[in-house]
């Protein structure tokens, strides 16, 4: 009689095996420790910083640097602290995010279903952009925007970011959509829709999965992004994280490294969350926009 | 087909059309015939031929870039395949707490690069900082002076970058591997293959696509790398850090040198497409053609 075997398969714990856990660990720590340095720097004040170690957990709780870094910390001659700079990057993320994953489903939609002569020239044309350096492309850009009057103001950084966001978009929901059974719009087609109803009633409802996949890969990044928003943004739209490279390098009189500290961890709190959130569609996201071609 | 059958979907694909031909081509040749004058301030066409280029490869402040860039791009490079690669490896081995550390070790990359070189700028801060850790420790002879040291600084923004991105190229690795065969790994054991053997000579040949993939977007970033050193070392120390993007920048806007910016870019373009050509040929050419036999 064959006894198929059954539960957890016994494990040793062999030299081998420790081994590769210390490693691991080690990793571990390498990776753990600049967040673990930025949030205790965050909650020691200035004089324990100065005289203890930086990996010394704070000898009593101070908090002060989070409403300073928040409200009342100065970038040059303003000392509004990063609240504006947090309030400018929604206004940019949330219309970029909007416009530019819904142009690229269009897009996707309209490569993988309504080819006409010479679209998948132009796709290549625009996958390639995905690859020029922005430095290539930042000076002509903002002549043109210039030209259009856009230049330093919200829609101009908003149509920065639809361009550059656009190639890797484009393609990931083009491949989405060629992934769909093409009977599925074959009799769409034949039931009479046209390019616009087929895309509002039979596309746009199985669209969910990668739409959240691009909103996440465009949230990080336009978040994240540094370069487009201080060239184009203008004063007045500064992301932040413009605005708190501003407040960590343009410090006159003493450093406040904790109040640095705790600016750094406000900027990276929403791509954090964003990413603590969505767990398995992050990764998601990450392999969707590796895969090209 | 007839030439005008789709179009609705030609309008809708009138805007990525648009933005590829101004934007992404447009801006190619805009920083190209301009690279050919003689522009400060403002681009003014005064035609002075190649010149730009042979003040570029003339200033000692370039070399140092391309130098930079060729260090950076090395050690980040096999720096993020060998940590993302051993990762990936040590979390198939069915290890306890898989998620958490998949968790750690990919959360950096949700971190923008503002936030990377600040943190690691603290981190390795020569005063406060590891060093200063490590003397209290009792270690007097460690030196970790990366930060204001000519020949060491570039390592500390491959170390920041690495922090950053290992966790990308785990996680391209990870599908690779979890994709692999059971059967393979029945017959290598089966053959008393050892572990760590099978999978230098067996699994990685297997996983060369990913390996790919990973070098040229790792390689396609490389180039842009602009915000991490801008934070983590401004450049510094002297100009021991700069880089091409840098150069560019700091022409474009610091030193109002516009022609000598549009060709130090468009040598950046070039080598982009250098570094491409080769991948993207393979990848949409020959691939397609052997497909169709």
């Amino acid at each position: 009689m064959n006894v198929i075997p059954s539960g957890r398969r016994p494990k040793h714990l062999t030299i081998g095996r420790i081994g590769m856990y210390c490693f691991i660990l080690v990793c571990a720590i390498f990776f753990l420790m600049p967040l673990y340095v930025m949030v205790i720097t965050s909650l020691k004040d200035m004089d324990e910083i100065r005289a203890a170690n930086i990996l010394n957990l704070p000898k009593e709780l101070s908090f002060y640097s989070w409403p300073k870094a928040w409200s009342t910390a100065c970038t040059g001659f303003v000392c509004e602290g990063l609240k504006p700079g947090f309030f400018n990057s929604i206004k940019i993320t949330v219309p970029s995010v909007i416009v530019s994953v819904g142009l690229s489903a269009i897009n996707g939609y309209a490569l993988a279903f309504w080819r006409f002569r010479g679209a998948y020239f132009f796709f290549g044309l625009c996958m390639f952009g995905a690859f020029i350096p922005y430095q290539v492309m930042v000076y002509p850009l903002l002549k043109i925007e210039d030209a259009l009057g856009i230049y330093s103001t919200l829609p101009g950084i908003i149509l920065v970011h639809t361009i550059f966001g656009m190639p890797i978009l484009t393609l990931i929901f083009r491949n989405f959509y060629a992934s769909l059974p093409i009977d599925l719009f074959k009799a769409a087609r034949i039931d009479g829709g046209n390019f616009i109803k087929i895309f509002l009633y039979v596309i746009i409802p199985m669209s969910a999965p990668i739409t959240i996949v691009a909103v996440i890969l465009q949230v990080t990044g336009i978040w994240n992004d540094f370069l487009l928003g201080l060239v184009f943004a203008g004063r007045d739209n500064q992301p932040m994280t413009v605005q708190l490279n501003n407040i960590v390098q343009v410090d006159y009189g003493v450093a406040e490294y904790n109040v640095d500290m705790s600016a750094t961890i406000l900027t990276s709190l929403v791509p954090l969350f964003v990413y603590f959130i969505s767990g398995r569609w992050f990764v998601r996201g990450i392999a969707a926009g590796a895969i090209k071609g | 087909m007839p030439l005008f059958r789709n179009i609705a979907s030609m309008i809708a694909l009138l805007p990525m059309i648009v933005i590829s031909l101004t934007v992404f081509v447009g801006c190619i040749i805009y920083s190209f015939v301009y690279s050919l004058t003689n522009s400060k301030l403002i681009p003014v066409f005064n035609y002075i031929g190649f010149d730009q280029y042979e003040r570029l490869f003339k200033q000692r402040k370039w070399d140092v870039a391309v130098e930079n860039i060729f260090i950076y791009g090395f050690v980040f490079t096999i720096g993020c395949l060998i940590i993302g690669f051993l990762l990936a490896v040590l979390i198939d081995q069915k290890i306890r707490g898989e998620s958490l550390f998949r968790t750690i070790f990919l959360y950096p990359y949700a971190m923008s690069f503002v936030v990377t070189g600040l943190v690691w700028k603290w981190v390795l801060n020569p005063t406060f900082g590891l060093e200063n850790s490590m003397h209290m420790w009792g270690f007097a002879w460690f030196e970790l002076d990366w930060l204001v040291n000519r020949d060491l600084a570039i390592y500390a923004v491959c170390i920041a970058a690495v922090w950053q991105g290992a966790g990308f190229v785990m996680v391209l690795m990870l599908a690779g591997l979890r994709g692999i065969d059971e059967d393979i790994w029945k017959s290598l054991s089966i053959e008393g293959v050892a572990k760590w053997k099978s999978y230098i000579f067996v699994i990685l040949p297997m996983l060369r696509p990913m390996v790919v993939t990973a070098v040229v977007l790792i390689a396609a970033g490389v180039v842009k790398v602009y915000d991490l050193i801008l934070t983590l070392t401004s450049g510094g120390p002297g100009y021991a850090t700069t880089t091409p993007a840098l150069y560019v920048m700091e022409n474009f806007f610091k030193r109002a040198d516009l022609g000598q910016a549009f060709a130090a870019s468009i040598i950046m373009f070039i080598s982009v497409v250098c570094i491409l050509a080769p991948w993207a040929f393979y990848e949409f050419y020959l691939r397609n053609k052997y497909a169709a036999n």
